[in-house]
């Protein structure tokens, strides 16, 4: 008996002296390994009889089992000094900044691009594309434009050396040429059976984004700018239906719920009738907010397709009609992103990018509003 | 077009006010640009009694006076006006009150000790005059105390309104006073033109040689003037819309051309030899036009000539030999109609506008050539004196005889309005359209003369919208298209859009360039298939074949304003003689990344360019795993760094690396820049869009990884390797990436060693010690063939 509490005590005593994990493996070894004292206690019990196997076996156990007990303990408890020591050594200044991305961004022009293929897909418009380098005949001639027009005054077009036909190119002054193309295309097809008006359906439903030129340039006009111009043909399509696109559209675009629009009286020669459209907006702080005050502003043009433009494009006037209508894309940002000066588009000053251009993540959608 | 508030009133009996006109202008489509009340800024100065003028006690130039203004007690004035004296009638304006000539606002004050209770001004100081050399000296019966303006008869607003060009009728006051009548806006009154008899026969011979360009000339001469300054009516109203009054004379002719769109031109007789002929001028006949600049004509320019040489440019400028001075005694008078397509050649030609061009290229009122003879006649006779000869006319008045076939339904079906068939013909009738028919076809409409632009029914409906308001007009939506909702944009559109935010995503910014750029740019890029023949600029002509100049010249100006690490890029087109072409370019130079504790300064290079080309082309949708490598970029790029990405031989898809030092030279940039032009359009489109993916069947068994060394030659490529291995053993290799490349120390001179790991994939089974001997084999007797032996 009391060898065995001297035992436990000895041992008791080496694991609280142990000082590390080695330390406690020797004191395992010499307790409970092959031949440590515990083990060897154990080993003379099934020497004893009976009666003394029944006094001494819960004895010998329970000394393993405390000195098991106290040797993980032990070993845990170091473990954690252990741990908290490494802990307290690794420190990471963590104020420092790392090695991040660059940010890159959106043109404003591509942005307002996305948000107005948005816009228009839910009313059902496909975007059309046509060249910018343009035959004077789908710039001008066919939008009833004839050469001697005072309306070709108004156009300061450039234009490509004649050629031996003493045919001579212009870069497109307008995206309407895009419309001409979409036109005679459809006609074509309609001719040719490869399109079939069914009922009321509308054969045409576009919107024509794109680069136009003018030679101007102050601040207000630089000789490459961005327009985008729609178009319905259809069988009923009347100024009605113009009238409800372009506000919903303005609506949409300028997420605003009400908006006054005035729709006045004009001329191009490619509509009759013909009209500019104003929204009411008011100026405040260089700030422009559209749909209240007591301002006008002037941001489209449009009306009926003339008869003449449906006829130089092969649609017969009297069974189709349509609408048209257009605006500065680059307008319509400065309007609602509020940049003063359109130059500025186009010189590609970073600064200038970083503050006005958007994340590539802001795609337009009809979900997320088609702000960014 | 500009027009007095009174002036218009001389043709429309109203009562409306000036904002419900302004409101009805615009409704008819005649947009107002401006309304401004001379009046409204003279609102505080009134007329002034001066009663007493006493040299200021501390300055010799001062005076002090005694100012009544028809309040009360006298006010005291510091004046320092040469002419203050007493007994004149001055104009005052009170403290508070803004003297625009000045920009100062009035206030209490003492000059020089003396207190001064307003000041009495010039009419330079008021903006009237260029008179500065003493205040304003009325007249003795001025009524004291009146406000200046109303007294001087100037309480009269100008309007200005935009004249689309359809609308030649309305470069007229009485055309604008005929859409307001016909709104509902009042009366019309024009005054009608009566005929002046002839007293004598015209001795002057008028003829008309070029009657394509002249169809009728009428001349009249008015012997015995006496011409000098317009009355004060008729220069207060010139002045009030900005022309300077000349003389009688020549005011009458500017007065008709505003009152009622009619452009007239007055000729000096006795500097003229012989008669007047229209002709077409001949090839280097020269005039010296009334603004003094002499031009140039060529053939087929219409003038009007004496028998000696031409004295005007018929419809556009009169001559300045020919024109009248206070000196005249004999006029002629010329009222003529000219071809509005000639008149705009002309024009445009000889870079010359005027209000008269303005109107004959719009196309006058046949009907009233020969009414604005007789009404110039008059005014003449009236202001002038004299005694007028018969009219002689050379050539025909141009017939018009125009009608419209019509369906009233169309407002309807067209506008989106249905009007009332009375009201619509109310409202042309108004207009001064007659319906003259009524068949089944529709209405049959006769246009009036001053409206030539209406011809087809889709005008007469605007002309009833116009007058009903494009306000009634209901706002109706679109039938919704039926069908299921499919991609309203392109594929090729949808690929621009991908592409553009895969660049951004990465860190460039977005920029758009001009799409023309000067020759030197263009010319290391290999010139250009398209010059402008007449670019706003020489900076601006040839269409760009890359977009690289561009941006590279972007990135110039944004070092020189100091930034140090640029990425740009774009998404537009290159101009090529075979098309249009969608295009992405990015262009990098300065640091990728600068001073920083945790990474080290860097520059870009030819690989940052190849990183940036993949990200974007995989973005874009090109299978990027199938992309060859070629070294053989555009003779812009660095040659020994720079690459180019195809699918085959034939087909570039994009270029990269880094800029040639020589081009680099030519458009000015320092230091590296890479460079990368992807086109968009050689990218393949995918066949057919499956949504449904493979089926997912990942492997039971893991891949196997084995690292391989070889050395081979230096100038062997890598990629050269990576493809032989490839191909040993195609079943099993899945990857194979170069994770080192060494020369130098310890390697035979002009040789690399290269190391591969390559990755195994096991079919059904895994792989066995031989399996894997045996596909070791391969790969070194596939290296092998390009000259790479494996490493001891």
């Amino acid at each position: 008996m009391t060898d065995i509490t001297a035992l436990e005590a000895e041992l008791t005593a080496a694991i609280s002296a142990a000082a590390t994990l080695q330390d406690i493996e020797d004191v395992r070894v010499k307790a409970l390994g092959k031949s440590g004292s515990i083990t060897a206690l154990l080993k003379t019990l099934g020497k004893l009889s009976p009666e003394e196997r029944q006094e001494k076996g819960p004895q010998f156990n329970g000394l393993r089992e405390r000195v098991t007990n106290l040797l993980a303990d032990r070993k845990a408890e170091m473990e954690e000094a252990a741990l908290n020591a490494r802990l307290a050594a690794e420190r990471s200044d963590v104020t420092l900044m790392p090695v991040t991305a660059p940010r890159g961004s959106i043109h404003p022009i591509s942005q307002v691009m996305d948000e107005l293929t948005e816009i228009f897909a839910d009313l059902g418009f496909a975007v059309a594309e046509g060249p910018e380098i343009e035959t004077d005949w789908h710039n001008f001639t066919a939008l009833n434009i004839p050469p001697e027009h005072p309306a070709r005054a108004m156009h300061d077009t450039f234009y490509f050396p004649e050629d031996e036909k003493g045919e001579r190119l212009v870069l497109r002054t307008h995206t309407s040429p895009v419309q001409v193309r979409t036109m005679v295309d459809v006609a074509e097809q309609l001719k040719g059976g490869k399109l079939k008006a069914e009922g009321d359906q509308d054969i045409i439903r576009i919107i024509a984004p794109g680069r136009v030129y003018r030679s101007d340039s102050d601040a207000t006009h630089t000789p490459m700018f961005h327009q985008v111009e729609g178009l319905v043909i259809g069988k009923g399509i009347h100024m009605g239906h113009l009238k409800w696109t372009l506000e919903t559209f303005v609506k949409a675009f300028f997420e605003v719920d009400d908006v006054t629009m005035r729709f006045r009286p004009s001329y191009f020669p490619f509509t009759e009738p013909s009209a500019e459209v104003d929204v009411q907006c008011q100026w405040g702080n260089g700030e422009l907010k559209v749909g209240q005050g007591t301002d006008w502003l002037e941001i489209l043009g449009c009306g009926m397709v003339n008869d003449r433009v449906l006829e130089y494009c092969g649609l017969d006037p009297r069974e189709w009609q349509g609408f048209a209508f257009g605006c500065g894309i680059d307008r319509l940002a400065m309007l609602k992103y509020g940049m003063t000066d359109l130059r500025a588009f186009f010189d590609a000053d970073l600064r200038w990018l970083k503050h006005y251009g958007f994340s590539f993540l802001d795609v337009p959608t009809l979900s997320g509003g088609v702000g960014a | 077009m500009k027009f007095t508030l009174s002036w218009l009133k001389d043709h429309l009996d109203t009562t409306a006010s000036l904002e419900e006109i302004t409101t009805a202008l615009v409704r008819l489509g005649l947009e107002v640009e401006g309304v401004e009340n001379p009046a409204d800024k003279l609102a505080p100065f009134v007329i002034a009694h001066v009663l007493e003028a006493e040299k200021h006690p501390n300055a010799d130039k001062l005076r002090v006076c005694k100012v009544d203004i028809g309040k009360g007690e006298p006010v005291q004035v510091v004046c320092g006006a040469p002419n203050a004296r007493a007994g004149m009638k001055a104009v005052f304006g009170p403290p508070g009150a803004y003297v625009p000539g000045l920009d100062v606002t009035l206030k209490l004050s003492a000059i020089r000790g003396v207190e001064s209770g307003g000041m009495m001004c010039s009419g330079r100081e008021l903006e009237l005059s260029e008179e500065s050399d003493g205040i304003l000296d009325l007249s003795a019966d001025a009524p004291v105390g009146t406000p200046y303006a109303e007294w001087l008869g100037i309480d009269d607003p100008v309007i200005e309104i935009a004249i689309t060009p359809n609308r030649q009728d309305c470069l007229g006051v009485a055309g604008v006073a005929r859409d307001l009548a016909a709104a509902g806006l009042g009366t019309l009154k024009t005054p009608a033109v009566e005929a002046v008899a002839g007293a004598f026969e015209n001795p002057v011979p008028i003829r008309v040689e070029d009657a394509d360009g002249c169809p009728v000339f009428l001349g009249r001469l008015v012997r015995g003037v006496k011409n000098g300054p317009s009355p004060e009516w008729l220069s207060r109203r010139l002045n009030a819309i900005g022309l300077r009054p000349i003389s009688a004379l020549v005011d009458i002719t500017q007065y008709i051309m505003i009152d009622r769109g009619r452009p007239l031109h007055v000729y000096d007789l006795a500097k003229l030899t012989g008669g007047l002929t229209a002709r077409s001028a001949k090839p280097g006949e020269e005039l010296l036009a009334l603004n003094g600049k002499t031009y140039t004509l060529e053939e087929g320019m219409v003038v009007i000539a004496d028998d000696a040489k031409a004295h005007g440019l018929g419809g556009i400028m009169g001559g300045e030999e020919s024109g009248c001075t206070e000196a005249t005694t004999d006029v002629v008078i010329e009222c003529a109609a000219f071809d509005p397509v000639r008149i705009g050649v002309t024009g445009r030609k000889l870079g010359l506008t005027s209000d008269a061009r303005a109107r004959f290229e719009r196309g006058i009122d046949p009907a009233f050539i020969e009414p604005g003879m007789e009404l110039a006649t008059r005014m003449v006779l009236d202001l002038c004196g004299g005694e007028a000869s018969t009219v002689t006319k050379a050539g025909e008045v141009p017939a018009f005889d125009k009608t419209v076939v019509y369906q009233p339904s169309r407002t309807g079906s067209l506008g989106g309005v249905p009007v009332d068939e009375a009201e619509q013909e109310a409202v042309l009738t108004r207009l001064g359209f007659t319906v003259e028919g009524k068949g089944a076809e529709g209405w049959t409409i006769r246009v009036p003369s001053w409206r030539k632009d209406v011809d087809a029914s889709a005008d007469i409906v605007e002309e009833v919208l116009r007058l009903v308001g494009y306000d009634k007009i209901p706002s109706t939506p679109l039938p919704r298209a039926e069908g299921v909702a499919r991609p309203t944009a392109t594929p090729m559109q949808l690929r621009q859009r991908r592409a553009r935010r895969a660049a951004a995503s990465r860190g460039f910014q977005e920029a758009v360039t001009w799409s023309f750029i000067a020759p030197a740019e263009a010319e290391p890029f290999g010139g250009g298939a398209f010059t402008l023949d007449n670019p706003i600029s020489a900076d601006l002509a040839v269409m760009r074949t890359s977009l690289l100049p561009g941006l590279i010249a972007a990135a110039g100006r944004n070092k020189a304003r100091g930034a140090t690490s640029i990425r740009l890029f774009e998404v537009g087109k290159r101009y090529l003689k075979e098309g249009e072409k969608p295009t992405l370019a990015l262009v990098a130079t300065g640091e990728k990344q600068g001073r920083h504790w945790g990474a080290k300064a860097a520059g870009f290079d030819v690989y940052d360019a190849k990183a940036e080309a993949l990200a974007v082309l995989e973005a874009a949708g090109a299978p990027v795993d199938r992309l060859q490598v070629t070294v053989d970029a555009p003779s812009w790029f660095h040659p020994g760094r720079s690459g180019t990405l195809r699918l085959d031989p034939r087909n570039p898809i994009a270029h990269f690396g880094e800029l040639h030092p020589k081009v680099a030279k030519a458009l000015d940039i320092k230091g590296t820049v890479v460079a990368v032009e992807i086109y968009l359009d050689a990218i393949p489109q995918p066949k057919a869009v499956k949504r449904a993916r493979p089926k997912y069947a990942p492997s039971d068994l893991m891949s196997v990884s084995r690292d391989f060394a070889f050395v081979v030659k230096a100038e062997v490529e890598a990629g050269k390797l990576v493809q032989a291995v490839r191909g040993a053993e195609k079943q099993a290799i899945t990857n194979v990436e170069v994770f080192d490349v060494f020369a130098g120390q310890g390697m035979e001179e002009g040789h690399k060693s290269v190391a591969l790991a390559v990755t195994l994939q096991p079919g059904a089974t895994s792989f066995t010690d031989a399996d894997l001997e045996a596909i070791s084999a391969k790969i070194v007797a596939a290296a092998g063939k390009v000259g790479a032996v494996l490493r001891a």
